[in-house]
Formats: structure tokens, sequence, C-alpha cells
């Protein structure tokens, strides 16, 4: 092989935090990436991947440094450039694809004129040029109407397509190096797949090379040569992607592998109660202006299930199928204007105030975001002992106690009640989430999405700790996400959700054999596998995906 | 990660504050003490003319000058400090408590109450403060607890404003839902769920409305509506004196120093909070 086209050697990145401490993000890192390769950055949250790639570009995010080593692309050493001259070398030698298309697009500006800039600012062609060359590029990423597309605003093109559209404005330079910074995560799963195509297809065509950064190993596996697994600023293990999925050596590596595969849930064998714990019969809800008993947007349409005593419902869909709106009806957040609630045979009534104290105590919900789910003022010992006080009218010693045995439930240590929840990290914060529900000893608890904000191997860690709670405290959980196989590791029921109705329910572990309807189908075909192979050779009927992905 | 056992001490849970803020602080206990004491420490009645002269000179007899009238300026500053501080305090505080808990109230109840109560303020804030004043003073009559329910009715629909639009982002907060879930009363979620999130910008337009306050005294104190003579706040004395600028008199610029040396001071003590008042969300 000839000369690398970025060659890093001993990159070390600090940063400053705002109590002056100075601290090491990345620890001498050392990798090559090869004219045409597409080399993945691969680990949790706080391991420095965007980091790297960003300095590859020779910009450090506000209150970071680059403090040591080199940086090479092409022929230019990018720590030895001047901010001017890095700022000519970005976009026609190394581009950026940003995680959030709807975040880096003007909502302003006309798609086009965005898609541009980048031949107007290096003065690269002429504007009618650089027009064609835009519409040839959105013609290669698969984009619907090329040629009328970039007359739009971004708030009129779908998520899946935005994020496309931000692929050509890198793309457009002509960049030896474009840097992917987990560019289908926000997307839902059927979307994914046609950006990852159409990323693969002008991957391909073109001979440049790739960055793409991502915390997902199965995504990674569909359009990277090559693996690097870091953790903590430092590389763990590098290798190529079959070897790194089929014959891992670095114990971390194994550790995110192992993660990925679910171990299916075993029901418990329980005597049968007579009543399920959850009947849901013909369930409406909405929001907006209530004319007639009927609000303006409907949302929920005829949701009807039955959840038993001991057992997990899974609860999934995509954005907008009004899986987060089902658990705020049956929490009585957002009042059901039709159908029943049963709660153990009894009826629960829609609206939160004409609810008894103990029948919301034995249903709790916990939120998908644990940042905003915890009153940032309070120490965890008063956001936990609320509930106690609350629901059970504990006080003092008896309390203390209690919150301490609640932290211990969720695997936690008692002195970390002392803290603010801006002190803890995102796993922890999410078990004092979990904690804050079971102080009110439910028997029923609402999972919203409460996995999806984590890295791999904390979601794992989780849905461990709720296995074990389930058997401990025989609780039932409907637990709603996106993520299939997070449903499959815990549930046994899983209902499919399409535009507010149920579209089908179907046993978990037999998901993929048994799903009838097109639409499950469709969602779990559309699971990203641990296999190089999956995207490459998975058939999708256009006419389902243009029905039901059309987004 | 550490384990070690964090007891929680003042400075550890992070409610130590820097040098600025205590100095803030000392110069604003430095004006209550004098405040509360003033009557004992006053050289001289405030309204008597004591200096045969107008104008005076700082002297070992009149430590800060005399007045244009020959009155001693440091126990008219002395005696002022408690209208300036007692009134400006004390109508800052309503109008400020006022505000944020109607605020709250708007925030979390919404739609039709929300609506009303806004327009309502919004219309009341659209007349000028010392026409307002004015009107007040003159149809009631004037006295320190009329002065201070109407400077603080004067600051009310802006600190009302502040606080509402605070609240309404705290309230689409998860954790207030997950409250409102729980079964939770109005107080709770207000007091409990929602004001200690919004606390730290509410504390910095309050050190801002002080300022307003101390100025709007002085001018309604000179207008004639305000603290009535002998006495006079603050503003008043320096309005009073403001011929003796000319002539470099002390008379004017004391009373200046002490009204800056209080609203900086109250500005510098708010801004230097601990990090866990001022700005929770960190």
């Amino acid at each position: 092989m000839d000369q690398p086209l970025v060659s890093v050697r001993d990159l070390k990145i600090g940063a400053r935090t705002d109590s002056g401490r100075e601290v090491e993000i990345i620890k001498g890192v050392g990798f090559d990436i090869a004219p045409g390769e597409i080399v993945a950055l691969i680990g949790e949250s706080g391991s420095g991947k965007t980091t790297i790639a960003l300095s590859l570009m020779g910009h450090a995010r506000p209150g970071c440094a680059i403090q040591g080593g080199t940086i090479r692309v092409g022929r230019r050493d990018v720590t030895a450039m001047s901010e001017r001259q890095r700022a000519a070398m970005r976009g026609t030698e190394v581009a950026y694809v940003p995680q959030s298309a709807a975040a880096a697009f003007n909502p302003a500006k006309r798609i086009m004129d965005q898609v541009v800039e980048i031949a107007a600012i290096h003065k690269l062609m002429p504007r009618e040029q650089a027009e064609a060359k835009a519409r040839q590029l959105f013609r290669a990423l698969a984009l619907p109407d090329p040629d009328t597309i970039g007359s739009r605003y971004p708030h009129q093109v779908s998520g899946g397509q935005l994020q496309r559209l931000s692929a050509a404005m890198a793309l457009i330079g002509d960049p030896a190096l474009v840097i992917f910074d987990e560019p289908t995560t926000a997307l839902d799963v059927t979307t994914q797949i046609e950006v990852l195509r159409a990323f693969r297809s002008v991957m391909d065509k073109g001979a440049m090379a790739g960055v793409y950064v991502s915390h997902d190993l199965a995504v990674v596996a569909q359009i990277a040569d090559r693996i690097i697994v870091l953790k903590n600023g430092v590389v763990q293990e590098e290798g190529t992607t079959e070897q790194i999925l089929h014959a891992p050596t670095h114990p971390y590596t194994r550790q995110l592998l192992d993660a990925f595969e679910p171990v299916p849930h075993v029901p418990e064998a329980r005597p049968a109660a007579p009543e399920p714990i959850l009947a849901v019969q013909n369930l409406c809800a909405g929001y907006g202006a209530v004319r007639d008993g009927v609000p303006a947007a409907k949302i929920l349409q005829d949701v009807s299930f039955q959840l038993e005593r001991g057992r997990n419902l899974g609860v999934i869909g995509e954005s907008g199928s009004g899986k987060s709106t089902l658990a705020r009806a049956i929490a009585g957040i957002l009042p059901a204007y039709r159908g029943n609630l049963l709660l153990d045979g009894k009826e629960l009534k829609p609206a939160l105030a004409d609810r008894s104290k103990d029948e919301l105590r034995r249903a709790q919900i916990v939120f998908q975001l644990a940042d905003t789910a915890l009153n940032p003022a309070q120490s965890i010992e008063s956001i936990l002992a609320r509930p106690l006080a609350f629901y059970h009218g504990m006080a003092g010693a008896a309390r203390t106690a209690r919150v301490v045995e609640l932290l211990d439930m969720v695997r936690l240590p008692g002195h970390l009640r002392h803290r603010l929840p801006s002190e803890l990290s995102g796993g922890q914060k999410q078990r004092v989430n979990l904690a804050r529900a079971l102080a009110a000893e439910p028997e029923l608890i609402l999972c919203d999405e409460i996995t999806s904000a984590l890295d791999t191997v904390v979601a794992a860690a989780i849905l461990d700790l709720l296995k074990e709670l389930q058997r401990e405290l025989g609780l039932s959980y409907m637990f709603i996400s996106h993520d299939l196989s997070t449903v499959e590791a815990i549930c046994d029921e899983v209902l499919v959700m399409l535009k507010g109705r149920v579209v089908e329910a179907l046993p978990a572990a037999r998901m993929s054999a048994e799903a009838a309807h097109p639409y499950s189908r469709l969602l779990i075909a559309s699971i990203p596998r641990l296999d190089t192979g999956w995207l490459k050779g998975l058939e999708r009927d256009p006419a389902l995906v243009a029905q039901f992905a059309g987004r | 990660m550490s384990l070690a056992l964090r007891l929680p001490t003042p400075a550890r849970l992070g409610y130590s504050f820097n040098w600025v803020g205590r100095i803030g602080l000392a110069v604003i206990l430095f004006w209550a003490v004098i405040a509360v004491i003033g009557p004992w420490i006053a050289p001289y009645p405030p309204g008597d003319m004591v200096d045969y002269d107008y104008f005076g000179p700082m002297s070992g007899q009149f430590w800060l000058g005399s007045d244009y009238l020959g009155r001693d300026i440091l126990s008219r500053i002395v005696m002022g400090a408690r209208y300036t501080v007692g009134i400006a305090l004390a109508a800052v505080l309503l109008a400020c408590a006022g505000g944020v808990v109607l605020g709250m109230i708007a925030a979390v109840i919404g739609g039709w109450f929300d609506t009303a109560l806004s327009r309502f303020l919004d219309a009341f804030n659209g007349i000028p403060h010392l026409l307002f004043g004015l009107v007040v003073v003159a149809a009631v009559g004037s006295s320190i607890p009329i002065l201070i329910v109407t400077l603080a009715a004067m600051y009310l629909p802006g600190s009302y404003r502040f606080a509402r639009a605070l609240a309404v982002n705290v309230n689409t907060m998860d954790f207030v839902t997950v409250a409102r879930a729980r079964g939770e009363g109005f107080g709770h979620i207000i007091l409990r769920e929602i004001f200690p999130n919004i606390l730290g910008p509410v504390l910095a337009d309050l050190g801002l409305r002080f300022v307003f306050i101390v100025l709007v005294l002085s001018g309604l104190s000179f207008l004639g509506l305000g603290v009535q003579p002998p006495h006079a706040d603050w503003g008043a004395l320096v309005r009073e004196n403001i011929e003796g600028l000319s002539l470099g008199a002390p008379a004017v610029i004391f009373p200046s120093i002490a009204i800056a040396s209080l609203t900086i001071s109250v500005n510098m003590f708010i801004d230097n909070l601990p990090t866990r008042i001022r700005d929770r969300s960190e």
C-alpha cells in the first residue's frame, strides 16, 4: 500500500473544565487511513470518538485544545497549520456530516443555497455548475425529485432526506476525506437503511476516504472497512470489520459485542392471576382543543391490549407512532377521551385528578431522559424521599434508611444520596430515575424508552437490573422502545404500533418468525444485524417501503 | 470514580462564595446595621440646622460637611439609610415575591387564567411609573407603607413576566410531569419543583429591580411625594443639594457615594452567589 491519506500519531487533546481542572480527553491515539478506505471510530459516549474526528479538520470544540501529536491529511500537517489554512482545507479536502442534519441546516434558507455554499466560499466553480453537481449528488444519494428538491426549505423534507442532503453538502467540494458523525443515530430504523445505502453507494463510487463515528456496531458493520474501538480516549482495538466482529481480541470489544446479543427473555412461571394487571380497551387520546369531547389532533385510536400480572409488554414503533402517548394516557398525564383503563380489574379514571393516591401509586412512569426527569435542584435523597413521604408517610431515619435501601436495589452506593443529579453519570441517573418509581412500591412500571439514551453496555446493565427487580418484587413492565433487540431481551409480548393504532400483537421470542402484518415485517427486517453483508443482501419491497416509511 | 465518603459541609456542597460576593454582602450588612442603629449614632438631629455656613466643607465637627441649610450631612445620610434601604428593600421583596408567585401560578395553571392575568398586568405596566406614583400619593397621601406598596406595584408586572417566562420552560420538564403523575398538589409543584429551578435568574432580576426602585424613590422624593421633610432618603439628599455640585460640596457627593455603594454591592452580591443557588441547572 502506498502512503496513507491520513496519519495520526500520538494525538493528545485536553480540555479545561469550568472549575479550572485540566483533563486529558484523548491520550495518545494513532492510526492511518488509506485513500478510499472507510474507518469507523466506535465507542461509548465520552470515549473521544467525535473529538478525534473533529481534530482531523484541525478543529477542537470550545474549551478543548490539541496538545500534542501530529495529524497529517494528504501532504499537509494539520497540527502545524494556521487557522486560515485550516479554514481553506475544510470543505475541500476534509468535509463533515453532522449528527443532527436538522440543526445543521439554516431553516430560513433554501436547501440548494446551503448545499452549494462550499463551492461559493472556496470559489471552486460557478453557481450553475455547482447546482448541476448538487443535482447529480442528489440523484446519487437516491433523493426523490432530485431536480427540484433543492428549491425546498429544510422543514419541507423528511429527517432521512435532510441527512442525505447534508451529505450532499459535504460531498460537493470533492473532499478526499469525509467525516460522518453519527449521521443515522437520530433516524428511525426504516429510514436509516435508505440513508446508509445512499452513503454506501456514493462512497463506493468515489475514491473518497471516510471516518464514520458511531456507537452502533451493527450500523458500522454495514459501511466500514476497518473499525477502531475507543474507550476513554485510548484505542482498545483496531482491525478489519470482519476481524472485530468475529474474532475480537480485546475484552472491551467482546463486551460491546455481547451487549448486542440479547439474552432472550424467559418468562417467569407464575400462578395465573385472575385479573390482568392492566387492561386497555378501545383507548383514544389526542392533543389540542377539545370540541364535542374529541381533541383536534387524535393520536391514539382504538388501542386495546392486556398485560398479565408479572409479565412484560413491549410497545414498538417508529417516532410519531403514538408509543409515548399511550404511556401518558395510561398514566393519566394525557387524559384519554374515550375507552377504558382497568388496573387490576378496577376501572381507572382517565384524568389524574380523579384517581386515588393508591391508584397513582400502583402504576409508575419512568421517562427516557433522566437528565430532565430528575429535578436538578434537589439532591438524590430528596428526590427519592418525596414519594416515600407522599405515598407511605415515611419520615426521619426510617425514610433515610429506605432511601439507602432503594439505592442499593438499583445497585448504587448509599452515599450517592447527598449528590445532585448533575454529579452522576447517565447510567446512574437512569437508576435513580428507576429507584424513584420503585419508592412508590408500584405493581406496574411504564418504561418510556428508558435505555435509548444510554450506551449499549450501560443499557444492557439496566435491562439486567429490570429483570432482577421483576424477580424480587413481582413487577410488571410496559416497555416502550424503538429498539427491537431491547424489547426482545425483556418482553413477553410485543405490540407493533403505527400511526396511533396497534397493527399487531406478537410473542416477543418469535417476533421475526410470526410477524404477519407487512409493517411489522418491514420494521423487524430493518434492524441492522451484526453482519457485514446484511445491508447488501437486504431485499425490501419498494411498494411497502413507500407505504410505511415514506416519512 | 471516587467512592470516598463525602460529608455535606456547605463548602463541599458548593455553598461557599468568592471575595467579591463577600464584600458585597459586607456592604449590604453595613448599611442594614446603620439603618437599624441610626438614631443612636447620628451626631446631630437630622432636621436641625447646626452649621452657620451652607455647603460647609468636611471638618472635625461635621465629618461629611453640611447641606444647603447647614444641616449635618452625616446625620442625614445615617437617617436616610432607614428610608432608602428599608423602603427599597421592602418594595423590591414585595414586588419580586408577588411577581414570582403569580408568574409560577400562571405558568402551571395556564389557559384562560394565564391569559387574563398576563394581559391585565401588561395593561398595568403601560402606566408610567412616576405618573402612577403621583396619582396614588395624591389620592391616599404619603406614608411609608403607601410608598412601599406603590413601588412594589410598579415593579410587580415586570417581575411577573420574567418569572412566568422561566416557569413555563421548567413546567414542561419531565420531572414536573413525574411529580404531577405522582399526584402532587399545586403547592408542591410550584415550591419544590419549579421555584428552585428559576431562583438564580430571579435573584439576578431582583438585584436589578432594587436599583431601579432606589432611583424611582428618589424621583418621588424630589417631587415631594416620597419621604416627607425634614427626613430625606439618599436620592432626595442628592436632589436637594444638587446646586452644591458646582461648589464641590461634600453634601452632594457623599449621598451619591452611599447610593452607589449600596446598589453596586447588591449586584456584586447577587452576581456572586454560590453557583448552587445562582445556576442550578449546571
